[in-house]
């Protein structure tokens, strides 16, 4: 087994930065947390072990940069604003009916291969995925990005698990009724 | 019965955590009947995979 070169993980710096801009949401949060995981990656390099990877070690301290990251500023900003949460309430009470029924039933997108292979889907997705707002999104892309459990998620942030699903509810609810709107169009 | 809204919030949890059997019937039961809430809980299982393939998706 042998160490990585540098070029090897030089070459893994858009798949890594996309990785981090995804859940950090600003440029250069994200190029400094790539840079600090490069660096780390040198240093470490003998350790490296060949059991998974390069990409697969290389996400891994990535994925823990990113949550210290997300630790020390989730001691600087409280998670969740008053503001935010009363406003994002509304929005996902605003798609049903005082019954429970949707106010619009939501559309079949056909499979998932057909949706993730049309081009303007994946438009679609990531300009509704950069509206959210940047709380609710942290959260989301925690979950999604970094696959952290709800345990985990949790401890970060000093929430409880029936908030955090509140909010990852009230994401994709936002989310997909973004996609419906302006896919839909799209397709028309 | 659930609403469509107390289905869409047991789908989105799903998606965090194993459902109970009470709750898996009674989802079932409203799948059964509802076409919407269908369409949600596949679009949920799109919006997934579509995250997860912007993110590893070769540059």
């Amino acid at each position: 087994m042998t160490a990585p070169g540098t070029e090897e993980l030089e070459q893994l710096r858009p798949y890594l930065l996309r990785y981090a801009l995804l859940q950090l949401r600003d440029r250069e949060s994200a190029e400094d947390v790539v840079q600090e995981t490069l660096l780390s990656a040198l240093e470490g390099r003998a350790r490296f072990a060949g059991k998974s990877t390069v990409k697969t070690w290389l996400t891994g301290i990535l994925k823990h940069k990113i949550i210290d990251l997300i630790r020390r500023r989730a001691r600087d900003q409280p998670l969740v604003s008053d503001d935010d949460d009363g406003s994002e309430a509304e929005a996902a009470d605003a798609l049903f009916q005082a019954d429970g029924h949707w106010q619009q039933f939501p559309a079949d997108w056909g499979s998932p291969e057909r949706a993730l292979e049309d081009k303007r889907f994946r438009e679609v997705f990531e300009l509704c995925a950069k509206a959210m707002p940047l709380r609710t999104a942290r959260v989301f892309m925690m979950r999604e990005v970094l696959e952290l459990s709800t345990e985990e998620i949790c401890k970060e942030l000093g929430i409880t698990p029936t908030n955090l699903w509140v909010i990852l509810h009230r994401a994709r609810l936002a989310l997909r009724e973004c996609i419906e709107i302006k896919w839909g169009t799209a397709a028309a | 019965m659930l609403t469509c809204k107390e289905s869409s919030v047991l789908l989105s949890q799903a998606q965090e955590r194993p459902l109970g059997l009470g709750e898996r019937l009674r989802l079932r039961l409203h799948l059964l009947a509802c076409a919407g809430c269908t369409n949600f809980s596949r679009q949920l299982r799109i919006i997934r995979a579509a995250i997860r393939r912007q993110r590893d998706e070769d540059a």
